[in-house]
């Protein structure tokens, strides 16, 4: 199961500090692996992995950023949208080898540092650019279309309203207020 | 009520299809004291049932079954396996359409005589002429509560029209209002009027917008000569030694095959379904199929030159707030061959939602390119552009040569290549449409490629003469008298206008020649 918990700042698992945390996050230090899951300590919350590494994982959520980078949307959103792989690989095997061979490659393109430990998204996306036609980045781009932008805590952020029967249209709430014209 | 209708009932009419042709000639019949069995494939969900919501919506409505598609254009190759974005449900196409209802200009009627010979399009005049067309169109008009006509005022302007009708004013465009809709803008018909909800493509939940499944449908199964059978797939139209038609075989909701017996069929399942049965109905009098002696069947597949303009702005614009298309353009849709093309075509203001803007505004785009424009989604205005496409008999449904579908009928492929016209006026639009934002102070436009079709058409198409089409000039099969079409697969060529005002007016007027042929014991 993933599972994707809600942290307290500041809080550590499994008894680690978030010093030690930051220190084994590498580069950016903005996602840690601990035991099965993903922690984001700056921003409170984990995500456990049932069938892919949760280096894995980590990497997964990153190459979902770059794919489709909106820098005021928290990694949460990245990692809620990219779950369903881990989900998919513990019922398909075929699916696990697509995402852990195709993280795997990209890992060792970048280098010693592996794809996350590049620097600058231009850097990754590069790297992106060079497997834009296989499988494994056609399948996660094409996922990420409905599992990042179908999700509807992340419409306000785009200034997106959704449902609007129950609060009676639009008719007497601003269909028409534009004033700049 | 609804009047339950037995199988072996072979003095009923049987349509396929409950959308604006089929929903709206089975009222007409009922009306008229014939008795009619509407068989649709979808299941029936009541507007109070729609959903505000994008994804969800497609999952409940949308006819997602299987195609296939092939040819030059982007959908095959974005969504090769979605070609059309249509209904499967009561109500067809009508609960999920923008509500859009113009009637065609003459010329539109006559495309071969005022285009002349275009190399590599199936020009031909429609055996019907606007003027028999307009007392229909003033039927229809009334029936659905068309604004701008009787009397009914227009719909007033949302944000995205307000953009587009301060371009069309700096570009000096001269007819620019909030169009022709068949949306109530005010109370009638024991309906809503429009609260500019913004998911008119979702289904209408106050029932403001018409459609067949809260008008027509419920207002002919009250006569008790209208049934309405949903979670009916029609596979096959049966017919006798003499060639004509005596019912239907369809999957019933558990997969069972029944027949429904007829003493005429009229097919209106949209223009990838209609050819399809038609095709699957081939026998050994009919080896190539029904109504096909032509060899017109499933070709000439039309689907309007379409394409959107995105633009964004420095300040926001919340254009999903209200009417999804909330205002026109007209002056393009005339016919001036000095653009580069012949016929015109329409600029309507158009939303989508957050998660479809994702999905359609670049298909397969990616990257900082991509996400800067959905970062200033609230800042975005659209339009679409639809204009007439030329007729190709290249362009056409054909059958699966190895897939099927769990009945067991094979899916459709729909092949379509743009025209070299199509190419030329969509580059127009294109251009036209990024001037008349950056008019208005546009930071960035976007040329959004067609996204799958909508309008259909074209496929069993209307011809004067029986080796030039389909059908005559009310619906009726060249070759089979009590066979009808009666969607707009019946269009001889598409205008620049959308389809569905043609559509209904088309199935009023088949309607009184049907109980015509009847009494006279023609048919």
């Amino acid at each position: 199961m993933v599972t994707i918990y809600e942290r307290k700042p500041h809080e550590s698992r499994n008894g680690l500090s978030r010093r030690e945390l930051l220190k084994r996050g590498g580069v950016g230090a903005l996602l840690v692996i601990s035991g099965s899951a993903v922690i984001s300590p700056e921003h409170a919350w984990g995500l456990e992995t049932a069938a892919l590494k949760p280096e894995t994982m980590a990497t997964l959520i990153q190459v979902a950023r770059d794919t489709y980078p909106h820098d005021q949307v928290p990694d949460k959103y990245y990692a809620v949208a990219v779950k369903g792989h881990d989900e998919m690989a513990a019922k398909d095997p075929a699916h696990k080898d697509l995402i852990e061979k195709g993280i795997a490659e990209l890992d060792k393109k970048a280098g010693a540092g592996g794809y996350r430990g590049l620097g600058w998204e231009e850097q990754r996306v590069t790297l992106l650019k060079d497997i834009e036609n296989s499988s494994f980045f056609q399948t996660v781009r094409g996922g990420l279309v409905v599992s990042l932008y179908n999700q509807k805590e992340l419409w306000p952020i785009f200034g997106y309203e959704g449902e609007s029967y129950s609060k009676g249209g639009y008719i007497a709430r601003g269909f028409n207020d534009i004033e700049w014209l | 009520m609804a009047a339950p209708f037995d199988l072996k009932n072979d003095d009923v009419v049987v349509i396929v299809g409950s959308g604006a042709g089929g929903g709206t000639l089975g009222n007409e019949l009922a009306q008229k004291g014939i008795d009619v069995v509407i068989l649709e494939a979808g299941a029936r969900h009541e507007y109070e049932d729609f959903i505000n919501d994008e994804w969800d919506s497609f999952a409940q409505l949308a006819w997602k079954d299987k195609r296939t598609t092939s040819g030059d254009w982007r959908v095959a190759k974005d969504f090769p396996n979605l070609p059309a974005w249509i209904v499967k449900s009561v109500g067809g196409s009508t609960t999920h359409w923008a509500g859009a209802s113009l009637r065609f200009q003459e010329h539109e009627f006559k495309t071969l005589s005022t285009y002349g010979k275009l190399e590599g399009a199936n020009l031909l005049d429609w055996p019907v002429t606007l003027a028999e067309m307009e007392p229909y169109y003033a039927k229809a008009e009334a029936k659905m509560g068309v604004t701008g006509t009787n009397n009914w005022p227009r719909l007033p302007g949302n944000n995205n029209f307000k953009v587009l009708k301060a371009g069309a004013d700096k570009l000096g465009y001269k007819e620019c209002h909030t169009g022709n809709m068949a949306i109530n803008s005010v109370e009638r018909d024991d309906r809503n009027s429009c609260q500019q909800t913004g998911f008119c493509f979702q289904g209408c939940k106050w029932g403001a917008k018409w459609s067949t499944l809260y008008t027509e449908i419920p207002k002919g199964e009250a006569t008790g000569h209208l049934e309405v059978r949903p979670n009916a797939m029609v596979i096959k139209i049966n017919h006798d030694a003499s060639g004509k038609v005596t019912g239907v075989v369809y999957a019933d909701k558990d997969g069972k095959l029944q027949e429904q017996k007829a003493r005429i069929v009229a097919v209106a399942g949209n223009s990838i379904e209609s050819p399809r049965l038609l095709l699957n109905s081939e026998s050994s009098k009919f080896p190539h199929g029904l109504a096909n002696s032509s060899g017109q069947v499933g070709k000439n597949y039309m689907r309007h030159t379409t394409g959107s303009v995105y633009a964004i702005f420095d300040k926001p614009v919340h254009m999903y707030r209200g009417t999804t298309m909330a205002g026109i353009i007209r002056d393009e849709a005339r016919h001036d061959p000095s653009r580069g093309f012949v016929g015109g075509y329409e600029f309507e203001t158009l939303s989508l939602g957050l998660p479809f803007m994702a999905a359609f505004l670049n298909p397969g785009g990616w990257g900082r390119s991509f996400t800067t424009a959905l970062d200033r989604y609230d800042h975005m205005a659209g339009l679409w552009i639809v204009g007439e496409d030329m007729p190709r008999e290249e362009n056409r449904i054909t059958l699966h040569k190895d897939e099927k579908d769990e009945h067991g009928m094979p899916i459709a492929d729909v092949h379509f290549d743009d025209h070299p016209n199509d190419t030329a006026m969509r580059n127009h639009a294109y251009k036209q449409a990024t001037a008349l934002y950056d008019a208005v102070g546009a930071t960035r436009s976007f040329p959004t490629p067609p996204y799958p079709s909508t309008h259909n058409l074209g496929t069993n198409r209307m011809s004067e003469k029986a080796e030039d089409g389909v059908v005559n000039k009310h619906g009726q099969a060249h070759d089979i008298k009590n066979l009808f079409v009666s969607d707009g697969s019946q269009f001889t060529t598409g205008a620049a206008e959308n389809p569905t005002l043609t559509i209904v007016s088309l199935a009023i007027r088949q309607a009184d020649y049907i109980a015509a042929q009847m009494s006279a014991k023609t048919i």
